[in-house]
C-alpha cells in the first residue's frame, strides 16, 4: 500500500518526510534476539533507522555454553560478552534501563528510571520470565533452590552448591512441560554436571524429573549416553510434574517424592515480563502471538515480538540460534516498512544448536524453516535439518566455534 | 523500486546501492557460523565466505546436498535452500568482499 502511495507521487511526502526525519526503533532485550535486532536494522537500513536498546543489564550473559560453567570448566567472563560495539561500530543508542511498560496507542516505551521512549516500531525480544507460583513453595525457597536457566550469578551460586554437595549426594534436576527455553539445555545439564562428578564425587548421582512424557530434544542421542557413559549415575524419570518444593523434597502430580541434595528446578516458563505486561501474552496468557512473516504481534499493530517469548510455529525451538535468525527477519521486515519496500514474502529460518554431552564431545540439531504463505506460518523445509550420528570432539571444538562466532554476529 | 531505493539512499547518504534487502536478509541466515556478511572470524574454524567464488561456493552446496561431500551441519542446511536461493546467495557473497571484523 505505501509502496503504491509512494510511486504515486503526492501521496509519499510523508513517509519520505518520516525516512528523512529519522525514523525510530526502539529494541527492548540485549539477548541474541534484542541485540542482532538492534545490529541489523542498523546495518539493512544503511544507518537510516534510529535504534534505541534498552537493556537493564551492563553486558551480554550467554545461556548457550553456560552449562560449562556447572561442570567447572569454565567461568562467568567467558560467557560475557560487552554492548559496545553495538555503539561504537553500529551507531545503536544503548539504553541502560528497564522497559516497564508500552503505550501502544501513542507509541512510546515507559521506562523505570529514564523518560519514554517514542518508536515507530517496537521490537519486543524479553526472553522468558519464571512462573514460580505454578510449583507450591517455590517461591519462598528461591534463596537455596536455584534455577540457573538466566546464565549469570545463580550459574555461578549452583557451581557452588555442587561443589559443596556430599560426597555421595544427589543433584536433581527438574524439568516443565514444554515449551520452556532450550529444549535440549537440561539433559545437556544432567550430562555435564554427571562428567564433572565422574571425576570429582564418584559416588554422587544426577536425578533428572521431567514433566513431560520423553526427552524432548536429540533424545535418542542423550539416552544412549546415558546408558553407556554414565550408566549409575545418571537416572532419568519422565511424567515427574513437579507441583511443590518443600526444604529439600520434590513432590510430583503422580510420582513419588523425592529428596536430593542439590535442588535444580525449573519453573515452567512463559513471555518475559515485559511482554506480559503490554498484554501481548495472547496465547494462554503464556506466550505472544505473532504474524510469522514479519513477527507483528497479533494484539497490537508496530509492535514485534522474536525470540522466546512467542507462541512457536511448527517444530521451531525456543533457542538463541533461532532468536539470532528471527531477529534478522524482523529487521529486514520493519527496513522495508519504513522505506515503503515490499516485506519479503518467504522469509526463511535456520538452527543449529550444540549440546555437550561430555566436557570433550558435542552433539547437534540443525533445521530450515521457510514460511508457508498459504497458512500464514514457517515450516521446516521438508528433507532437510537433522541430528548428529553420534557425540564427537569435533563437533565440541565447532560448539565452541558456533558460540564465538555467533557472539560477535549478536554484538561486533 | 528504484525510485525507492534513490530516496532511502538520498536519506541516508550511502555512496552505492546495497544489495536487494531480501538477499541480504537471506544471506544473513548463514552469519551466525560464518560471520557477519560471510566475514569469518580470524579465529574460525569455518570458512568465511565473503570474497568466495560464485563457482565454488555453488559446487559445494551441491555436493552438501547430494551427499558427496560428507560433513555434520552442512549437509543437513544445504537440503533447505533452493537452487534458486544457492545462486543467489553465491553471487552474493562473492561480490561481498571483505575482512573479519
Amino acid at each position: 500500500m505505501r509502496r503504491r502511495e509512494l510511486v504515486l507521487g503526492a501521496a509519499a511526502l510523508p513517509l519520505v518526510a518520516r525516512v528523512a526525519s529519522r525514523a525510530r526503533v526502539v529494541v527492548v532485550g540485549g539477548g541474541y534476539g534484542g541485540a542482532t535486532a538492534a545490529k541489523y536494522l542498523r546495518l539493512f537500513s544503511g544507518g537510516a533507522i534510529d535504534v534505541a536498546l534498552v537493556e537493564p543489564e551492563a553486558a551480554f550473559v550467554s545461556c548457550p555454553m553456560s552449562n560449562l560453567l556447572l561442570a567447572g570448566a569454565s567461568g562467568l567472563a567467558d560467557i560475557t560478552r560487552p554492548y559496545d560495539a553495538l555503539a561504537s561500530r553500529h551507531g545503536v543508542q544503548l539504553v541502560r534501563d528497564r522497559a516497564s511498560g508500552v503505550d501502544a496507542g501513542k507509541r512510546r516505551v515507559m521506562l523505570e528510571r529514564g523518560e519514554p521512549l517514542p518508536y515507530d516500531k517496537l521490537v519486543l525480544a524479553p526472553g522468558i520470565s519464571m512462573m514460580w507460583d505454578e510449583v507450591e513453595g517455590l517461591a519462598a525457597e528461591r534463596a537455596h533452590v536455584l534455577q540457573a536457566w538466566k546464565a549469570g550469578p545463580e550459574t555461578v551460586a549452583l557451581r557452588r552448591q555442587l561443589e559443596q554437595m556430599p560426597e555421595g549426594g544427589v543433584f536433581a534436576i527438574a524439568i516443565p512441560e514444554a515449551p520452556y527455553r532450550c529444549p535440549p539445555g537440561p539433559y545437556e545439564r544432567a550430562c555435564l554436571v554427571a562428567d564433572w562428578m565422574r571425576q570429582a564425587k564418584p559416588r554422587a548421582k544426577v536425578l533428572i524429573l521431567d514433566a513431560n512424557e520423553d526427552v524432548t530434544s536429540k533424545g535418542a542421542l542423550f539416552k544412549r549416553v546415558w546408558a553407556e557413559r554414565y550408566a549409575g549415575i545418571i537416572e532419568y524419570r519422565p511424567q515427574n510434574k513437579l507441583v511443590a518444593v518443600d526444604g529439600n523434597t520434590l513432590k510430583f502430580e503422580l510420582a513419588d517424592e523425592v529428596r536430593a541434595d542439590v535442588l535444580n528446578v525449573l519453573p515452567p516458563m512463559r513471555a518475559g515480563e515485559i511482554a506480559i505486561a503490554a498484554g501481548l501474552a495472547n496465547s494462554n496468557g503464556r506466550w505472544c502471538q505473532v504474524h510469522f512473516r514479519n513477527f507483528e504481534s497479533t494484539a497490537a499493530p508496530h509492535i514485534h515480538v522474536i525470540g522466546d517469548s512467542i507462541q512457536i510455529a511448527n517444530a521451531i525451538p525456543k533457542s538463541g540460534h533461532m532468536a539470532n535468525a528471527q531477529a534478522k527477519v524482523v529487521a529486514a521486515a520493519i527496513t522495508a516498512e519504513l522505506s515503503g519496500q515490499e516485506i519479503d514474502p518467504a522469509p526463511m529460518l535456520t538452527n543449529t544448536c550444540y549440546s555437550f554431552t561430555e566436557l570433550q564431545r558435542a552433539v547437534h540439531v540443525a533445521s530450515v524453516h521457510e514460511y508457508v504463505a498459504a497458512e500464514s506460518t514457517f515450516k521446516p523445509v521438508a528433507g532437510a535439518g537433522g541430528l548428529s550420528a553420534t557425540p564427537s570432539e569435533m563437533e565440541a571444538r565447532y560448539a565452541f566455534n558456533w558460540a564465538k562466532t555467533i557472539w560477535d554476529d549478536v554484538l561486533a | 523500486m528504484r525510485l525507492l531505493a534513490c530516496l532511502l539512499i538520498l536519506a541516508t547518504g550511502a555512496a552505492q546501492a546495497e544489495p536487494d534487502l531480501r538477499l541480504r536478509a537471506l544471506a544473513a541466515n548463514c552469519a551466525g557460523c560464518h560471520g557477519t556478511e560471510g566475514r569469518a572470524p580470524r579465529y574460525s574454524l569455518v570458512p568465511g565466505l565473503a570474497g568466495m567464488p560464485a563457482a565454488h561456493f555453488i559446487v559445494q552446496m551441491k555436493a552438501f546436498k547430494s551427499g558427496a561431500r560428507q560433513g555434520t551441519v552442512m549437509p543437513q542446511l544445504a537440503k533447505g535452500f533452493s537452487e534458486a536461493q544457492i545462486l543467489a546467495l553465491a553471487n552474493y557473497f562473492a561480490a561481498h568482499k571483505g575482512s573479519a571484523p
